[in-house]
């Protein structure tokens, strides 16, 4: 059964009245992947927004058992909770890490990494708001070209993003996917599918942040759908090295073209300094990995 | 050292303190393993990888990228409800610091041997105690062994101690002089094991049906609840975890005791003591270093001093009152520390002046830093350094600022 806003299970995992920002795409993407998860998980969270998220001792926003741990050792965590589960037998449960993109592609990603290299059979969800959102906007290394950050700002960031998805798929786990959390369906999809895989399975979840970012927060929906529309996010997922296009991304390569990434750059205030060199750089960058992703879809 | 009363249904094995370890570990029925390798603690996770490889011990072995990993597998592991054990030494203890805070922050009883090492820069492999001192303010409770017997019995004891006060437990033994050193050691059966060491029973529940949230951000002050319990703040719980490892001194004498009715080793003091009823010359000393001070009294004794031994075991929690009762006939208090505290003296004669101060001992106290990096510690130079502290007496001169260390400069 297609899963549709009809169907979708009415049971809530994370209640209203939590502690994030305004228009926070986390919580929405969030709020799905507990649907999907069904409860039967286990959660293990480093320090980021999703901590915030979680409220504050003795009271917690989220219906599902979670575990908190340091900064570097989401995946380790993870790797000591399915050991731990393994040992004493206990079948039935998830183990799903989620982190932000500091906790993933910075401080993180040796015990990611290393997780992935064990074949250890859990879900890491990399939801990326592009920077240290949580200790109020400082530059991460998926903090892009030419936005102005806390630690970048007046001249904007002067490198590119690193590709973390491409870098986990690069080890050979059974599955990685992108995702948006302005397209929840097919994140839930992403998730639902990525249960019944075993091994390592990584999902990129694409969050966009109104503070952050500098955009109104009743545009977050909007701004993740324009990333998909202009090709700053590419949504996709690798199972067993079998590469899909999906959702959005889908159509678009089967109907049209990719809007200018100008479009994109241009709603957020972190773009305010870019330079013409920058967002072409940007453009092209777009471009090459817009066509890798077309030349592994040889069937539209 | 076995002890005479040893009894007949153990085996005697001739081990290094690695593969003691290695036994206790294994005896204890440990379900998950997470380690790293680094001299000199690496033969025991080779070991423990051959029990669970073999089929000798049924536990997860995960071998990780990294120290602070190797931690945080345990400490998961042990939320589940998984009894766990990881090894280290110096940069690996070192590398793990914010997960020992963690653990014993979350009361997890995970079991660490720390295999005492040197710390860099410059680069070092050999023995000292720096590594595991370093650690004292994490909320562990420190063991430490000073023969191979004593670091088998110290795992097995450790577990007992752990998951009755919810506090984790390194247990530290002297890098090479220990960890590569073969020594006999009983090695008592399984059955006898379980009958001293019984299921971890965790404090936690990841249970779906119950979630729970744990180790959330917590305020300073006490909070309620949606029910309208009023809750612990952070200090509150900060708080407990002081308490417990106040009161842990009762568990661990309790533990050593049944383990001595049990096994004919007895373990109840928090330190051990050779020949303090008549000595007005103490001399302090941890670890293996404890071994050789009873070399150096031997040789005091025969000088004509009266000389006694105080082998501290249990650094954390300090043994306070216990000592003040102890060194009660003192006048001299000879200490040697393989530690410093940069810039103040070492830890263990902080610790001691601590205790004495403001009761009715009041003992001359040396300080003498020594066997850094390996360096040899000869009983000679004990017993020579404790013979220089003499003059002091006559002196009275209680107190020195810094230490003396026993090298060439």
């Amino acid at each position: 059964m297609k899963i549709n806003a009809l169907n979708l299970t009415e049971k809530e995992y994370l209640l209203p009245g939590n502690r994030t920002c305004p228009g926070c795409a986390l919580s929405l993407a969030y709020r799905h992947i507990l649907k999907a998860l069904e409860g039967q998980a286990v959660v293990t969270v480093p320090a980021s927004c999703l901590t915030v998220l979680h409220g504050m001792y003795p009271v917690t926003s989220v219906e599902v058992p979670c575990v908190n741990t340091p900064f570097a050792s989401t995946a380790a965590s993870a790797t000591g909770l399915v050991a731990g589960l393994k040992a004493l037998d206990r079948k039935g449960l998830t183990v799903v890490a989620i982190a932000g993109d500091g906790g993933t592609h910075d401080i993180g990603i040796q015990a990611l990494s290393g997780a992935a290299e064990r074949q250890t059979d859990f879900i890491y969800i990399c939801y990326d708001n592009e920077g240290y959102m949580n200790t109020g906007n400082q530059r991460s290394s998926s903090t892009p070209l030419g936005a102005i950050s806390g630690t970048t700002p007046i001249l904007g960031k002067q490198q590119s993003q690193k590709d973390m998805t491409a870098i986990m798929e690069a080890h050979g786990i059974p599955y990685v996917a992108t995702a948006n959390a302005s397209y929840p369906l097919d994140l839930y999809e992403k998730i639902r599918g990525a249960m019944l895989i075993q091994g390592t399975r990584f999902i990129h979840v694409f969050t966009p942040c109104p503070p952050g970012w500098r955009f109104p927060f009743n545009d977050t929906v909007r701004i993740g759908e324009l990333a998909v529309q202009t090709g700053w996010v590419v949504l996709y997922e690798v199972e067993h090295a079998v590469f899909r296009l999906s959702s959005a991304s889908k159509s678009i390569a089967q109907r049209g073209n990719l809007r200018p990434v100008r479009e994109y750059l241009a709603e957020q205030g972190r773009f305010q300094n870019i330079t013409e060199k920058q967002i072409n750089e940007l453009q092209e960058r777009v471009n090459a990995r817009w066509q890798r992703c077309l030349a592994r879809t040889p069937d539209l | 050292m076995i002890d005479k009363n040893t009894p007949r249904k153990a085996d005697i094995r001739i081990l290094d303190g690695n593969h003691a370890a290695a036994q206790g570990a294994k005896l204890s029925r440990i379900q998950v393993v997470a380690a790293y390798p680094i001299t000199p603690q690496t033969p025991v996770t080779e070991a423990l990888s051959e029990f669970v490889e073999g089929g000798e011990l049924k536990a997860q072995y995960i071998a990780v990228e990294g120290e602070h990993s190797a931690l945080a597998v345990c400490t998961s592991a042990s939320m589940v409800g998984a009894r766990t054990f990881t090894a280290t030494s110096s940069h690996g203890l070192a590398y793990m610091h914010e997960m020992l805070h963690w653990t014993a922050g979350a009361r997890l009883p995970v079991v660490l041997a720390c295999v005492n090492r040197a710390i860099g820069a410059p680069w070092n492999i050999l023995n000292d105690q720096q590594d595991s001192i370093s650690q004292r303010d994490t909320g562990w409770i420190q063991i430490y062994a000073r023969n191979n017997q004593e670091i088998l019995d110290s795992v097995i004891q450790a577990y007992r101690i752990a998951e009755t006060v919810y506090v984790p437990v390194m247990v530290c033994y002297d890098g090479y002089v220990l960890s590569h050193t073969e020594m006999p050691v009983a090695v008592p059966s399984q059955e006898e094991v379980d009958r001293f060491l019984p299921p971890y029973k965790p404090h936690t529940i990841l249970d779906p049906a119950n979630p729970k949230n744990y180790n959330l951000v917590t305020l300073a002050n006490p909070r309620v609840n949606t029910e309208g319990v009023l809750c612990h703040g952070y200090m509150e719980l900060r708080y407990l975890l002081q308490e417990a490892l106040q009161n842990s001194r009762e568990t661990i004498a309790k533990v050593g005791r049944e383990f001595g009715e049990q096994f004919g080793r007895h373990y109840s003091g928090m330190f051990w003591e050779d020949r303090l009823d008549d000595a007005d010359i103490v001399i302090v000393a941890m670890g293996s270093l404890a071994t050789e001070a009873i070399v150096a009294a031997d040789m005091l004794r025969k000088e004509g001093h009266k000389v006694g031994v105080l082998g501290l075991r249990v650094f954390r929690p300090f043994p306070k009152s216990d000592l003040v009762k102890a060194l009660k006939k003192s006048r001299l208090i000879v200490v040697f520390d393989k530690n410093i505290s940069y810039g103040s003296e070492g830890a263990t004669c902080s610790e001691i002046k601590s205790a004495l101060y403001g009761t009715d001992v009041n003992a001359v106290i040396r300080d003498f830093v020594v066997g850094l990096g390996g360096r040899d510690v000869k009983a000679r130079e004990l017993a020579d350094a404790a013979k220089r502290s003499l003059p002091s007496l006559k002196e009275g001169v209680l107190n020195t600022e810094y230490p003396e260390w026993i090298c060439d400069i």
